[in-house]
C-alpha cells in the first residue's frame, strides 16, 4: 500500500477547517481562542454563507483574527466593533455580519456601542470571549475578572469594593428587546465544543432570519494571564469562572429563560 | 445696489423670519442674499438679531459692524444697535416698550407702531409683517410682488392661506410708518 | 445647477448629501451642526434614495460606524462639532490608516474644553496637522459660503475614493447657520452593491467570493511593514498637494498688502479688503480653498509682490505658522484673529492691517515681541 492509496476522502478522519488560513495561530497553546476561531469557520462554511461574510475584528489578543479566518474582516477600534457591525449591517442587509470581541474589547472600552448595538436589534451576531484578562497586553485586569482574582493591576486580588464587580455582560444585553438570542458556552472539552458550535449556528441562523441580535459567550482560559498550564487553566475555569458565569440559554427566540 | 441691515429684538417677535422673507425676496429679484442670525440659547426669551444683505455684487462678509439700516424692536437692541448706523443711515423701530429714544442726528430715523397695529388688526403674529411693510415703505429694495413670492417660498404650503392677511399687514406697516425727529422727544409728555 | 434654494449652510451640506447619493450618513448632535442630521432625518432619505441616516449613541460610535460603512465601500459621511471631533479623532486615524474612503464634516465652535457654541477656526491645527495619533493628514476643504457647503460634499467625496483617504470640510459656525442663497444639483443615484462590488472588489469587505479575501486594517506589527504603509500614504499626501490645491485670489494683481484668510474669515477679510481700497490701500485675498494641501508655493511667490501679509483667522494663530513657513521670511508676516467665538469685523480687520504691517515700526520682529493676540 502506497502513500496515493491511503490519501482518500473515505479514510480521511480529519481536515483542517477549511475557512482557517495557514497561518500559525498566534495564540498560546492551550488557549481556547482556536477553538472558538475554528468553531465560526465551520459554521459558515457549512451553512454555506462565507460570500456574504462580514467579520469585524477586534482589538485585543484576537485582533489578528483576521490573519487566520479566510474570510472578508475588517479590524475595529478598541470596543467599536459593534458599531462598525451596525453600519456594515444596515448598507448590506443581507449579509451575515459578526463581531469576534474579547470581554476588555466588548464589556470595558466599548460597553456603549454593545449596548446601544444591542438596543437597536441590529441583524448581528456578536462572539463574546470571555476569559477574564487582558492577555494580550499582559495579564491586567479585565471588567470579568473574577472577585479575589490576581492581575497584573490587581495584583492583590480583585477587590470589590474599589473595583467593582464582575460584570455579566450576556445577563445584562438579554434584557435588552433588541436581543433575540443570548446564550454562554465553553470549548475546553469536545462536547462543549460541539453545544457551542450548535450556538454559532443558530445565532447565524437567527441573522438570516433577521431577527436582531444573537450574543454567544465563550467562556474561556487563559493560561498565559493566569499564569497556569493549559490544563490547571481549564480545571480553574471549571472550578471558578462556570459558577459565577454560568454556561446555558439565557434568551432564546426572544424570551429569557 | 447694496443693503446691510441689522434687524433685531427680542427672540419670538419674528426677527429671524423677516429676515428670512427679506432674504427670499430679494432672490426673488435676482440679488444675492446673505442672512446671518445670532444663534445659540439666546434664541427664545433673550435678544434675537439677523444680519441680511441684499446685493446685486458677490457678498463678500456675512457678519458687519456697521449697517445701512437698522430696524429695532426692543430697547436692548436700541442699546446695541443705534450706534452701528452708517452715517447717514436708517433706524426703523417700533416705540412700544422703548424708553430711551434714538439721539443720533446723523441718521434717518423712523417709527412703526407694529404691535399696536398688528394687535388692531388681530393677530399679534404679523407683526413682523408690518414692520417689514414700513421697512419697505422707506426702503422699496423688493417689489411687493416679490415679497409674496418669497412668503410663499418661505412658507410651508399648510400655511400658504395666511399669505393675504401677510400682504394686509405689509400694506398696513407701508401707511403707517412716520418719520421721527428728535425734537418730539424733548417734548413733554 | 437645478434647484434654486435659500438655506443655512448646513442644511445645504445636507441636502447635498442625498442628492449626491451618499449611502449613509452616522451622527451625534452638537451646536452648531445639528441642522445636518436634523435635516437628513426629516428629509427621509431612506424613502428618496435609500440613503441610510441613523443617529449614533455617541460621536465615537458614528466615526466607528462610518469606518465599517467605508470597509464595504460605500460613501459615507458624519458631521459634528469641536468637541466631538475630538471624540471623532480615534476612527478618524484609523481610516486613514486603515485608508478608507470617507468625509467628515467639522463646523467648528469655540474652544477649548466645552467652550462656547460661536464660531471659531481654532481647529486649525487639529485639521491640517494630523489631530489623531500617527503619520497622517486629511485633506482639507474649507467652505466659505452656503454655496461652496453644498458643492463641496461631492468635491470631497471625489478626493476620498481617488486616493483611499478620509477628507475633512471644515466649515465654522457661521458658515453652517447662515442662509445664503444655493444652486442644489440633480438627484444622482446611489451606486448599486453590484456596481460597488466591482469598482472597489479588490480592497473593500462584501464578502469573499471566488477573489482572496480582502481585508481592512490599519495594523502592522512588523515595522517594515508599517513603514511602507506610512510610505504610501506619504505618497497619496505628495499627490494631492501636486493634483488637487485649491485656492482663490482676490485682488491680488496689484496688492501691496496681503491678507490670507479661509472660511468665514475669508469672507470677512474680503470685505476688509473692499474698505482698504476705499481708503487707497491696495490689499488683495489669497484664500486657500483647501487648507491641506496648502498654497505654499502661491504664497512664497506673492511675497516677492507685497510689502505685508496678515494672517486672518478666528483663532490665536495657527494658520499663521504654514503662512511663515511658506513665505520663507522673504516678507513680515502677522496675525490677527478673535477668540471665544468673537466674530472680526471688517473695519477691525482693516485696523489690524494697518497697525500690525502698514504702520508697524516692529514689523517682523517674532522673537522679541509678546504674543501677537494680547
Amino acid at each position: 500500500m502506497n502513500v496515493s492509496e491511503i490519501i482518500k476522502p473515505e479514510n480521511q478522519v480529519f481536515c483542517k477547517t477549511k475557512l482557517m488560513t495557514d497561518a500559525t495561530l498566534s495564540y498560546c497553546p492551550g488557549c481556547g481562542h482556536g477553538t472558538a476561531h475554528n468553531l465560526t469557520m465551520e459554521v459558515i462554511d457549512e451553512m454555506g454563507i462565507v460570500a456574504d461574510t462580514i467579520g469585524v475584528a477586534p482589538v485585543g489578543c484576537s485582533v489578528l483574527a483576521y490573519d487566520f479566518m479566510n474570510i472578508d474582516m475588517t479590524q475595529a477600534a478598541h470596543g467599536r466593533a459593534p458599531a462598525v457591525a451596525t453600519a456594515i449591517s444596515r448598507l448590506w442587509p443581507n449579509k451575515y455580519v459578526f463581531t469576534y470581541q474579547g470581554d476588555g474589547d466588548l464589556a470595558a472600552i466599548g460597553t456603549a456601542e454593545t449596548i446601544h448595538a444591542c438596543n437597536r436589534g441590529e441583524n448581528i451576531v456578536v462572539i463574546f470571549v470571555n476569559n477574564g484578562i487582558y492577555g494580550m497586553t499582559g495579564g491586567q485586569m479585565a471588567p470579568t475578572t473574577l472577585s479575589g482574582m490576581p492581575t497584573s493591576t490587581s495584583p492583590y486580588g480583585r477587590d470589590v469594593k474599589t473595583m467593582g464587580s464582575p460584570i455579566k455582560m450576556t445577563e445584562l444585553v438579554a434584557n435588552l428587546p433588541g436581543v433575540y438570542f443570548a446564550t454562554r458556552h465553553a470549548v475546553h472539552t469536545h462536547k462543549h465544543a460541539r453545544k457551542a458550535k450548535k450556538a454559532i449556528q443558530k445565532a447565524f441562523e437567527n441573522t438570516r432570519l433577521k431577527k436582531g441580535v444573537s450574543f454567544v459567550e465563550i467562556v474561556s482560559n487563559c493560561n498565559s494571564g493566569w499564569k497556569m498550564t493549559p490544563l490547571e487553566s481549564n480545571q480553574w475555569m471549571v472550578d471558578n469562572m462556570f459558577p459565577y458565569y454560568p454556561l446555558g440559554d439565557i434568551k432564546v427566540d426572544g424570551v429569557l429563560k | 445696489m447694496t443693503e446691510e441691515i441689522i434687524i433685531a429684538g427680542f427672540g419670538g417677535q419674528g426677527v429671524l423670519s423677516m429676515g428670512k422673507i427679506l432674504a427670499y425676496s430679494g432672490i426673488m429679484q435676482d440679488e444675492e442674499v446673505s442672512w446671518m442670525p445670532s444663534y445659540g440659547p439666546e434664541m427664545r426669551g433673550g435678544t434675537a438679531n439677523v444680519t441680511v444683505i441684499l446685493s446685486d455684487e458677490r457678498i463678500s462678509s456675512p457678519y458687519l459692524k456697521m449697517y445701512d439700516t437698522a430696524i429695532i424692536l426692543n430697547q436692548q437692541s436700541m442699546d446695541k444697535f443705534e450706534e452701528t448706523v452708517k452715517p447717514g443711515g436708517t433706524l426703523l423701530y417700533d416705540p412700544n416698550g422703548i424708553s430711551q429714544h434714538p439721539t443720533r442726528t446723523d441718521i434717518k430715523i423712523y417709527q412703526i407702531e407694529g404691535a399696536k397695529l398688528a394687535a388692531e388688526m388681530g393677530n399679534k403674529k404679523i407683526f413682523n409683517m408690518v414692520v417689514l411693510g414700513a421697512f419697505l415703505k422707506i426702503k422699496p429694495i423688493v417689489k411687493l410682488e416679490n415679497v409674496i413670492e418669497g412668503l410663499k417660498k418661505s412658507l410651508s404650503e399648510r400655511y400658504h392661506y395666511l399669505i393675504p392677511l401677510n400682504k394686509e399687514a405689509i400694506i398696513e406697516g407701508m401707511g403707517n410708518v412716520s418719520p421721527y425727529t428728535i425734537e418730539e422727544q424733548a417734548l413733554p409728555n | 445647477m437645478s434647484e434654486l434654494k435659500l438655506m443655512k449652510g448646513n442644511e445645504a451640506l445636507a441636502e447635498a448629501a442625498i442628492r449626491a447619493g451618499v449611502d449613509a450618513y452616522f451622527g451625534y448632535p452638537i451646536t452648531p451642526q445639528s441642522e445636518v442630521i436634523e435635516h437628513l432625518m426629516a428629509e427621509r432619505p431612506e424613502e428618496r434614495t435609500g440613503m441610510i441616516v441613523l443617529q449614533a449613541e455617541s460621536e465615537i460610535a458614528a466615526i466607528n460606524m462610518v469606518y465599517g460603512a467605508a470597509s464595504t465601500g460605500k460613501k459615507v459621511m458624519t458631521s459634528s462639532s469641536s468637541p466631538g471631533i475630538s471624540l471623532k479623532l480615534e476612527g478618524i486615524s484609523y481610516l486613514a490608516g486603515a485608508e478608507l474612503p470617507a468625509v467628515i464634516v467639522n463646523v467648528v465652535r469655540g474652544g477649548p474644553g466645552l467652550g462656547t457654541i460661536q464660531p471659531s477656526q481654532a481647529d486649525y491645527f487639529q485639521s491640517v496637522k494630523g489631530g489623531g495619533h500617527g503619520d497622517y493628514k486629511l485633506y482639507v476643504l474649507a467652505p466659505a459660503s452656503v454655496q461652496e457647503m453644498s458643492d463641496f460634499v461631492e468635491d470631497a467625496f471625489d478626493i476620498a475614493f481617488k486616493y483611499r483617504a478620509p477628507v475633512l470640510i471644515l466649515s465654522d459656525g457661521l458658515i453652517g447657520q447662515m442662509m445664503e442663497k444655493v444652486y442644489l444639483k440633480d438627484q444622482q443615484e446611489r451606486i448599486s452593491d453590484e456596481e460597488v462590488i466591482k469598482k472597489y472588489g479588490g480592497w473593500a469587505v462584501t464578502g469573499k467570493t471566488d477573489r482572496k479575501r480582502n481585508i481592512i486594517t490599519s495594523l502592522d506589527l512588523q515595522s517594515e511593514k508599517m513603514e511602507a504603509r506610512v510610505h504610501r500614504l506619504l505618497k497619496k499626501y505628495a499627490q494631492m498637494e501636486k493634483e488637487d490645491l485649491r485656492f482663490e485670489k482676490i485682488s491680488c494683481d496689484d496688492a501691496e498688502y496681503l491678507f490670507v484668510a479661509y472660511g468665514s474669515s475669508a469672507r470677512i477679510a474680503q470685505k476688509a479688503v473692499e474698505l482698504a481700497r476705499k481708503k487707497g490701500i491696495k490689499a488683495g485675498l489669497l484664500r486657500p480653498i483647501t487648507l491641506f494641501p496648502f498654497p505654499k508655493q502661491q504664497l512664497f511667490e506673492l511675497a516677492d509682490q507685497v510689502k505685508g501679509i496678515l494672517s486672518v483667522e478666528l483663532n490665536a494663530g495657527q494658520m499663521v505658522e504654514d503662512v511663515r513657513l511658506s513665505v520663507e521670511h522673504k516678507v513680515a508676516v502677522e496675525h490677527f484673529g478673535r477668540t471665544g467665538g468673537i466674530i472680526h469685523t471688517p473695519e477691525e480687520v482693516l485696523e489690524a492691517l494697518e497697525e500690525k504691517i502698514i504702520h508697524n515700526e516692529r514689523i517682523g520682529d517674532y522673537k522679541t515681541r509678546e504674543s501677537s493676540i494680547l
